[in-house]
C-alpha cells in the first residue's frame, strides 16, 4: 500500500503532532494542515448519527490560528498539561494522488495544577494525510472523541 | 475550644443565615448543602414547575424515544402512533430497575429485560410473565395474587406540555400551564423563537461541570460579565454595556430574558474595563462571525432566555440552542447543549450556525469559561461555608431593567427560591 519512508512519515507525522499539542505550541499546531483543511472536534453520538455539529469546527489555518489566540489571550481557563498517547497508524487506503486515508486511536489526560492525573478525552482521530514538498500535512483531521462528558471544558486542540 | 472570630461558625447543618434584606448575599451553604439540594429537587424540579425534556424534532417518528432526566430522574420522551408525546419515568413498577438503557432508539413498547415486564409506550402495563402462574400436571403453580391489577402497575407518567416544538414535563399533575408557568413577557420570546417552524436537529455536545446547578442559572442571569469575562463578545460588540439591551422577568421573578441588540456606536474599548481587551483584535478568518440578520428576530440580536430550573434557551445571533441542566448532587450537573436549524434554512444558513457554534459549548470561545467560573465558584463556596456573595449590582431590589449593569436577575432569583424553600 505504501513503502516503509512514506509510513514511517506517517509515524513522524502523528508524533510531531502530538508532541506539539503536549507541549503548547500553538504557533505550531496550525503548521501540520493544508489550507483550507479540516479539523473537527465531535462527539462519537454525533458523528455516528449524522449530526452535523461538532465541538470545535475550523475550515481554514486562519481558524486555527484565531482558536490559538484565543486559547493564548481570551480564554480563562485553569491551566493544564495535556498528554496525548497515540497508537500506531491504522492505514485505510491510498488514492492515486498519493492522500492517505488513515486512523489512530488516542487517549488525552490531563493534569491540573496541583492535581492528580485524569483521562480527559478518548478516541480515535480519522485522517487525510497529503504530500506537501518533502512533508507530510493533514487536510483533514475528524477528533471523533467516545468520552460522554467533557470535564468542564475543553480549551486545547486534541 | 474558643474559635477565633475570623474562622466562621463552628461547622454544622445551621438554618441558612442570610445578610440584610433580600436575596442580594447568598450564603455559600445554599450551594453547598446536601439537604438543601434534595429539597430544591422535590420544590422545583419535582412539584410545581414544567422542566424542559427534549425538542420534538428529536423524535420525529412513531416510536421514536429519547431518554433524558428531570431533575435527578431518568425518564423517556416517547412519540406514539397517534403522534402525541408521553414522558414516563425509567423505574420498572417491578423492582425499581432503570431499564431503558439505550439514549435514544425506536421501540413497539418497553420492555423490561430482568422479568419481562413490559409497557405501552403511554406506561401502561401490558404485560406480566406468570401472571396467572404455571399450569403444571393440572395445577396452577405460583402467580400474581388475584386481586393483582396490571392498570394499578403501570410507569409513572409525567404531565406533558408542547409548544412550537419544544416538550416540558412534570411529575406534578396539578402544575399550572405552561403558558401561565413562563408568564406573558418570557412566553413572548419563547414564541418569538418557537414560531411553530419545523425544527432540525444539529447535534450535541455535553459537558459536566463540578458546580452547582443554580450557578448555571446565575450565569445566563448575568450580564455583568460576558463583557468582561469574554473578551470575545466585547471586540466584536456581541455582548457590550452599551448594547441597547433590556432585562424581563416573570411575576415570580424566577424566569428571565436577557434581550440585547449588537451596537455600532462607539469604540469597544470606552465601554469595557476588561483587562485582557484587545482593541486591534481581528480574525483571521472572519467566518466565525458572518452574521447574517434574520426575520424572525425583530430586533434584538442576542436573547438569552432562563426558564427556571431546568433549561437555557439561546440564541446568540445565529446559533440558536437549548441547555439543559442536570443535577447530579449539590456539586455537579450535567450541561446538555443541544444545537438546532430551521427546516427552511437555507445550506449556507446550516453552515453559518455550525460555524458560530463554536463560539458555544463546552469549548466555546465565550462559553468554555463560564464553566471553569462555576468550577472555581463552587471551590470558595466548599472552603467557605459561612460566607456569602455578593450580587449587588444595580443596587438590591429586583426590578425590570432597561438596561444591563445590573444583578437584578440574580436577585429575583434568590427572592423567589428563599420564597419556595422557606429558607
Amino acid at each position: 500500500m505504501i513503502g516503509f519512508p512514506d509510513y514511517l512519515a506517517l509515524v513522524q507525522l502523528y508524533a510531531d503532532y502530538a508532541a506539539a499539542v503536549d507541549r503548547g505550541d500553538w504557533d505550531a499546531w496550525p503548521e501540520f494542515f493544508t489550507d483550507p483543511c479540516v479539523y473537527r472536534l465531535q462527539p462519537r453520538e454525533n458523528h455516528e448519527r449524522g449530526f452535523p455539529l461538532a465541538t470545535l469546527a475550523f475550515e481554514s489555518k486562519g481558524m486555527l490560528k484565531d482558536r490559538a489566540y484565543g486559547i493564548r489571550e481570551t480564554l480563562f481557563h485553569d491551566p493544564y498539561y495535556q498528554r496525548h498517547v497515540v497508537g500506531a497508524p491504522l492505514i485505510r487506503r491510498v488514492d492515486a494522488d498519493g492522500r492517505i486515508h488513515c486512523e489512530a486511536n488516542y487517549a488525552v489526560f490531563r493534569t491540573r495544577l496541583s492535581k492528580e492525573s485524569t483521562v480527559f478525552n478518548v478516541g480515535r482521530t480519522i485522517d487525510e494525510v497529503v504530500k506537501d514538498g518533502s512533508g507530510l500535512l493533514f487536510a483533514s483531521r475528524l477528533v471523533i472523541y467516545d468520552s460522554e462528558m467533557v470535564p468542564n471544558s475543553l480549551i486545547y486542540p486534541i | 475550644m474558643a474559635i477565633p472570630a475570623d474562622a466562621g461558625p463552628d461547622p454544622g447543618r445551621g438554618p441558612l443565615v442570610w445578610e440584610g434584606e433580600g436575596s442580594s448575599r447568598v450564603p455559600f451553604q445554599a450551594y453547598t448543602d446536601e439537604a438543601l439540594h434534595r429539597r430544591e429537587l422535590e420544590r422545583f424540579f419535582y412539584r410545581g414547575h414544567w422542566n424542559y425534556v427534549g425538542l420534538e424534532a428529536e423524535i420525529p417518528k412513531a416510536g421514536d424515544f429519547k431518554r433524558t432526566v428531570v431533575g435527578e430522574r431518568s425518564v423517556i420522551m416517547v412519540r406514539d402512533k397517534d403522534d402525541s408525546i408521553h414522558v414516563v419515568e425509567n423505574v420498572c413498577a417491578h423492582r425499581g430497575m432503570a431499564f431503558c438503557r439505550e439514549r435514544h432508539g425506536n421501540r413497539k413498547s418497553f420492555v423490561c429485560p430482568y422479568h419481562q415486564w413490559n409497557y405501552k409506550l403511554n406506561g401502561d402495563l401490558l404485560g406480566v410473565p406468570f401472571q396467572h402462574g404455571v399450569k403444571r400436571q393440572g395445577e396452577v403453580q405460583g402467580g400474581m395474587p388475584a386481586d393483582f391489577s396490571k392498570a394499578d402497575h403501570g410507569l409513572t407518567r409525567l404531565k406533558v406540555a408542547r409548544r412550537g416544538g419544544v416538550v416540558f414535563a412534570s411529575f406534578d399533575h396539578a402544575v399550572e400551564s405552561l403558558e401561565d408557568f413562563l408568564g406573558p413577557a418570557i412566553l413572548g420570546y419563547f414564541d418569538r423563537l418557537f414560531n411553530g417552524r419545523e425544527l432540525t436537529l444539529l447535534g450535541y455536545n455535553r459537558q459536566r461541570i463540578p458546580g452547582n446547578w443554580k450557578l448555571m442559572q446565575e450565569n445566563i442571569k448575568d450580564p455583568y460579565h460576558p463583557g468582561l469575562l469574554h473578551t470575545w463578545f466585547v471586540t466584536f460588540g456581541l455582548w457590550r454595556a452599551d448594547n441597547a439591551s433590556q432585562l424581563l422577568m416573570d411575576a415570580h421573578h424566577r424566569h428571565a430574558a436577557m434581550v440585547s441588540t449588537r451596537g455600532t456606536a462607539g469604540q469597544a474599548g470606552e465601554v469595557t474595563q476588561v483587562s485582557s481587551f484587545k482593541g486591534k483584535m481581528t480574525l483571521n478568518d472572519d467566518r466565525f462571525l458572518d452574521i447574517v440578520p434574520e426575520a424572525w428576530w425583530g430586533g434584538p440580536t442576542a436573547v438569552m432566555m432562563t426558564i427556571f430550573p431546568s433549561v437555557i434557551v439561546q440564541q446568540q445571533v445565529n446559533s440558536v440552542s437549548t441547555r439543559h441542566i442536570q443535577p447530579d448532587g449539590q456539586g455537579a450537573f450535567d450541561f446538555v447543549w443541544t444545537h438546532f436549524g430551521f427546516a427552511d434554512d437555507s445550506e449556507e444558513m446550516t453552515r453559518r450556525r455550525l460555524r458560530q457554534a463554536n463560539l458555544f459549548g463546552p469549548a466555546g470561545f465565550v462559553s468554555a469559561d463560564d464553566g471553569e467560573v462555576i468550577e472555581w465558584s463552587q471551590e470558595g463556596f466548599r472552603s467557605k461555608p459561612f460566607h456569602r456573595t455578593l450580587a449587588e449590582l444595580g443596587g438590591r431590589d429586583v426590578a425590570d431593567t432597561p438596561h444591563m449593569v445590573t444583578e437584578t436577575l440574580i436577585r429575583g432569583m434568590y427572592a423567589y427560591w428563599r420564597r419556595v424553600m422557606e429558607a
